[in-house]
């Protein structure tokens, strides 16, 4: 893992690679939570500089991690994320990506269902303006015997002008029977008619904007211990690239 | 107060609005009624600036000012409010949230003092007791799960926080029930019936007008105005329909 990594491997596919060598190797953050214990983190990238995560979690069984990310504000800011759930584990991702100018942003998961009855959701929101892309590739993998699985991946992205791009790669790998998977993924642009009816109450198009971004991110958000800071970073991300 | 001139205005490049003109003056009452497809709520939405409704001719004016000169929330500050035939959902943004946005964007627009969060929620719970509209409704995002009734007393609940110059309401009689028409009703009166305002109501049934009584009547057909008259005109419409009356 020490190789610099080629965009022949999948889950580079859209790196930006002369960022990364700066940053490479990337020295990887093990969480491992006990079996019956839980535990939550939030990174958050709006830094200046380049930056790039790689974050490893494996949950016992029962165990529970609650992972929200913010990724704004850097050049290039990527976040991979691998977890393993075992029996009965629980695992949520709230994911935020907010990308102008010439920014590179992505988050890349692999979730694995080692065992029977794990369940993990993955919410990602992004908003991209200016030439900047923004990817996401997250690989939910059903292992073999790994019954009553429940994996779920709502993908969205927003773009804020025709010039920015939006990679959304939502995959399932499934190995057992009786397991339920969703994904939904879509890209999209604000919704012209809500913002005709904003404006016409009064309310400034950037505002407007603003206000619709807001609460289309906070879905990221939502039940997090620092709801409320994690809220406003992300405010403060959208007003830099709005 | 509003003055519209010889208006003509595109749909898809679809001329839509033909040469219409109609003049409303402080404390009027005007009622447009005409069939569907005439081109009413485009009227609304031309003059309100929704993107994709070109104005090909014509003037519009308020208070002397040239509405097509501004944005729509400049418009919305000059005191033009839209009341929708179909109010938009949005999910995520609560009533009070934007409202109050709203509100002070307009104010700080015409160079008045902004709201501060006790006296928005003072104003907003009284306008919402006026339409007899539960306060916990404004907290809940924009329209969303509201029935068509409720999203028409919605509107109203708006115009009434807002406190426009002139109300140009579109079918807001559409979806209510009958307790609820009385309702909105009398809040268009005690909200807009002022020697400085001015309403527009767009509908189909004299039912509305029973409550806000017309000082005019037009009917718009093919994209004018082709007959105008005091309120007697809804109840000869409703007799005898728009092909008998305004051929
Ligand atoms: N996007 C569009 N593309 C093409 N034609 C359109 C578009 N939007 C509206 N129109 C047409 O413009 C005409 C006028 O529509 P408008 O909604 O103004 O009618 P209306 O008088 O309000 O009717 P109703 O009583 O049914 O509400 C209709 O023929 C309609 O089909
Ligand atoms: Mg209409």
């Amino acid at each position: 893992m020490s190789a610099l990594p080629t965009r022949r491997q999948e889950a580079f596919r859209y790196a930006d690679l002369a960022a990364l060598e700066a940053l490479w190797p990337l020295p990887v953050q093990e969480i491992r939570v006990a079996a019956g214990e839980q535990g939550a983190s939030a990174v958050v990238l709006d830094g200046a500089n380049d930056a790039a995560q790689d974050i490893a979690i494996t949950l016992g069984d029962g165990a529970e991690y609650d992972l929200r990310l913010l990724n704004a504000g850097s050049a290039y800011g990527r976040i991979l994320v691998k977890v393993t759930l075992g029996k009965g584990a629980k695992f949520h991702l709230g994911a935020a990506q907010i990308a102008g100018g010439e920014q590179t942003a992505e988050i890349v998961t692999e979730v694995v269902h080692a065992e029977p009855d794990a369940v993990s959701s993955q919410i990602v929101r992004s908003v991209l303006g200016g030439k900047a892309t923004g990817t996401y590739l997250g690989r939910v993998v059903v292992a073999r015997g790994a019954i009553g699985t429940d994996g779920e991946q709502s993908i969205r992205a927003m773009l804020l002008d025709r010039t920015a791009t939006a990679n959304a790669r939502p995959e399932l790998e499934i190995y057992a029977d009786d397991v339920k998977c969703a994904h939904g993924c879509a890209v999209g642009e604000l919704d012209q008619q809500s913002l005709f009816y904003l404006a016409q109450r009064g309310l400034p198009p950037a505002d407007a904007k603003k206000l619709m971004l807001h609460a289309f991110i906070a879905e990221a958000f939502v039940g997090a211990a620092e709801e409320e800071a994690l809220t406003e970073a992300a405010l403060n991300a959208l007003d830099a690239v709005l | 107060m509003l003055k519209i001139e010889n208006l003509q205005a595109s749909v898809a490049d679809k001329p839509i609005l033909k040469g219409l003109s109609l003049t409303i003056n402080a404390g009027e009452i005007h009622a447009i009624m005409g069939p569907n497809g005439a081109g009413k709520s485009t009227l609304g939405y031309t003059l309100g600036g929704r993107p994709g409704y070109e104005v090909t001719g014509g003037t519009a004016t308020l208070d002397g000012t040239d509405l097509f000169e501004l944005e729509p929330h400049e418009r919305a500050a000059a005191g033009l409010f839209l009341g929708f035939q179909y109010p938009v959902e949005i999910p995520g943004v609560s009533f009070v949230q934007f409202l109050r946005e709203s509100a002070n964007a307009q104010r700080k627009a015409r160079g008045e003092a902004p709201l501060s969060g006790g006296e928005f929620l003072k104003l907003a719970k009284e306008k919402a007791g006026l339409l007899r509209m539960d306060m916990d409704m404004l907290k809940r995002p924009v329209n969303v799960g509201f029935s068509g009734g409720e999203k028409k007393r919605a509107e109203m609940v708006q115009m009434g926080i807002l406190d426009p110059k002139i109300a140009i309401l579109d079918e807001t009689d559409s979806g209510l029930d009958i307790d609820a028409l009385r309702i909105c009703g009398e809040g268009i009166n005690a909200i807009m019936r002022k020697p400085d305002k001015a309403v527009l109501l767009i509908t189909h049934y004299q039912r509305l007008l029973d409550y806000v009584k017309p000082d005019f009547v037009h009917v718009l057909a093919g994209g004018r105005i082709v007959k105008s008259g005091g309120p007697e005109l809804a109840l000869e419409l409703e007799e005898h329909g728009y092909e008998a009356v305004a051929a």
